[in-house]
């Protein structure tokens, strides 16, 4: 049972809008605020523990390693994986689904077949577009008005080429909650891998491997209220036991000679070099927060904020909305349009009454092309979102009308 | 430490010249000089900003080394439709080695405080139009 959550009370937690009180922060698809434990964990680590981890037999290098660790098991019951082994930590979502593309890309051939969606962030695109030169083919799957994935065409698309199917499982600039367990499935009766990524999805709802019986998913904690420059790259054991390492270096060697080297164990093996450990520290945190309100309670929240901003939204004169306008089918993301107003323009005079949204393409143009469009306003939610916020980007749109048109 | 919205309430007390650059930009905006096709021209450059997908083209008539005429054409946000406009207002009828020299704040003087962002909306169409006018003289293009 979902609990209605206080979004009041939570703002209190975040010391930003402590500062910036009037800011309506509705850009969380592109990054989220962080809350004071979450800033605070990532302080302390460096005010008390910071050492190298992996490396020093003295204590707070043994504490450090304890708490990098720790924040790999957090992660993996976070998202029920199977255990720390298959919780690699990146940079970002980008860096994940490149170490994907590029260990998986190194033993494709000529002729394999990677199928994506026309929904995809480019992070999900252009990494796959590099094998094209090894002569693999992309293959995109279409979505439907209503911002639906065309499933049908997935079963067309999929055939005996295809080794991969990477496709996202919330979409950044529809909302839009892909069956990411119907497609695994299908890829897997195809006998292609999987690839998920779970940036929007994650923050917002509960994703379980497991059950999505994906072999890849990648996330950033900064979209969940965690620092940045930590991504996450979920891996089955089995995949990640075959893959070959991405980058390479310290760390994710077992033992090295003059002319070979041979790996680490898992998940080492995928992590070169010092990592991000105060990154990772912060993230737990993040994730502690998150389960404190509960997924459940936050995709609640959520779809209430969004039914509401849906509404209100459509009551306003020449303005579209893109995909479905049913909020159970959607994340809290709302990208439209407002005829006769460019999206930078709209932005801009949102921004002199306090409120932030997203105006471009998103990092998604083969998206926005399908839409037949340059450019979108984009509002996102979060925990902290209130419905007056939604009425303030409501009266400021009319605002914005009036100046420019 | 001042928070950043407090610093933008301290702007807000000098709105008086901000509401004029805005009119003067909507009018440019709403009703744009030069703005269309033109036939027969000696040359024609075109640029978009990825960012945000604003794209402008620009053509002219050239006479003895002047921009005899020039209009613009494309889509783009206020800002750049605006600093089109009144480009074409401005270079009509000059030298192309002066328009050449046009610089940077001379368009961006235009618009009182504008972010980073937005000041390439702003300099599309010079740069556009540098674009063109090198390529019909045989000249490198400047990098921005
Ligand atoms: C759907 C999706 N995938 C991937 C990314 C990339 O995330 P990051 O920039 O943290 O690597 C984003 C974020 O912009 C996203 O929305």
């Amino acid at each position: 049972m979902a609990v209605k959550i206080n979004p009041k009370r939570i703002r209190k937690d975040f010391p930003i809008f402590s500062r910036e009180r009037k800011l309506a922060y509705l850009d969380n698809a592109a990054t989220t605020q962080k809350p004071k434990c979450v800033i605070d964990a990532e302080k302390n680590f460096y005010g008390s523990t910071n050492a190298n981890v992996h490396r020093g037999l003295y204590k707070i290098s043994e504490r450090a390693t304890e708490m990098y660790e720790k924040a790999h098991e957090k992660t993996a019951e976070f998202v029920g994986a199977g255990g720390m082994q298959e919780i690699i930590f990146t940079r970002n979502a980008t860096e994940s689904l490149n170490v994907v593309a590029g260990s998986i890309g190194k033993t494709l051939k000529a002729g394999d077949e990677v199928v994506l969606t026309l929904m995809e962030h480019h992070s999900n695109i252009v990494p796959w577009q590099q094998l094209q030169r090894k002569g693999v083919k992309l293959r995109y799957v279409g979505f439907g008005k209503d911002g639906k994935l065309d499933y049908n065409e997935f079963e067309q698309c999929i055939g005996k080429n295809t080794k991969v199917v990477s496709f996202v499982h919330a979409s950044n600039v529809l909302g839009s909650i892909n069956d990411a367990k119907k497609i695994c499935k299908i890829a897997h009766e195809n006998g292609a891998i999987a690839v998920v990524d779970g940036a929007q999805s994650v923050p917002h709802m509960e994703v379980d491997v497991k059950k999505m019986d994906c072999d890849f998913l990648a996330f950033s904690a900064h979209k969940m209220l965690g620092p940045m420059g930590i991504g996450i790259l979920y891996g089955k054991e089995e995949a990640l036991l075959k893959m070959e390492p991405f980058l390479y270096g310290g760390d994710m060697i077992k033992s090295v000679g003059k002319f070979e080297a041979s790996w680490n164990t898992l998940p080492w093996k995928f992590e070169a070099g010092t990592p991000n450990v105060a990154g990772a520290i912060g993230f737990s945190a993040a994730i502690g927060y998150l389960e404190n309100i509960g997924m459940q309670n936050v995709r609640k929240h959520e779809e209430e904020i969004t039914e509401y901003a849906l509404r209100k939204l459509s009551e306003i004169g020449g303005l579209e909305i893109y995909g479905s306008r049913n909020a159970q089918d959607r994340l809290g993301v709302i990208s439209f349009n407002v005829e006769g107003l460019h999206p930078h323009d709209v932005a801009a005079l949102l921004d002199e009454e306090g409120i932030a949204i997203r105006a471009g393409h998103a990092c998604a143009q083969p998206l926005l092309a399908q839409l037949g469009v340059n450019a979108v306003c984009r509002a996102s939610f979060y925990v902290y979102n209130t419905k007056e916020e939604v009425d303030r980007l409501c009266k400021a749109i009319g605002k914005c009308k009036s100046i420019l048109m | 430490m001042q928070s950043y919205w407090e610093m933008q309430e301290h702007f807000d007390v000098i709105p008086m010249d901000r509401q004029a650059y805005v009119e003067e930009v909507m009018d440019h905006y709403k009703n744009p000089r030069g703005k269309g096709k033109l036939e027969h021209a000696d040359f024609c450059a075109k640029d978009e900003n990825p960012l945000c997908g604003d794209e402008i083209s620009i053509c002219a008539k050239v006479k003895a080394g002047k921009l005899q005429e020039i209009k613009f054409d494309g889509h783009g946000c206020a800002i750049c439709i605006a600093s089109s406009s009144m480009l074409m207002e401005k270079a009509t009828g000059m030298k192309m080695e002066k328009a050449l020299k046009i610089k940077r704040e001379d368009v961006l003087s235009n618009f009182g405080e504008i972010s980073p962002v937005r000041t390439k909306c702003a300099l599309l169409s010079l740069k556009v139009l540098k674009l063109g006018i090198c390529s019909f003289l045989g000249k490198k293009a400047p990098l921005e």
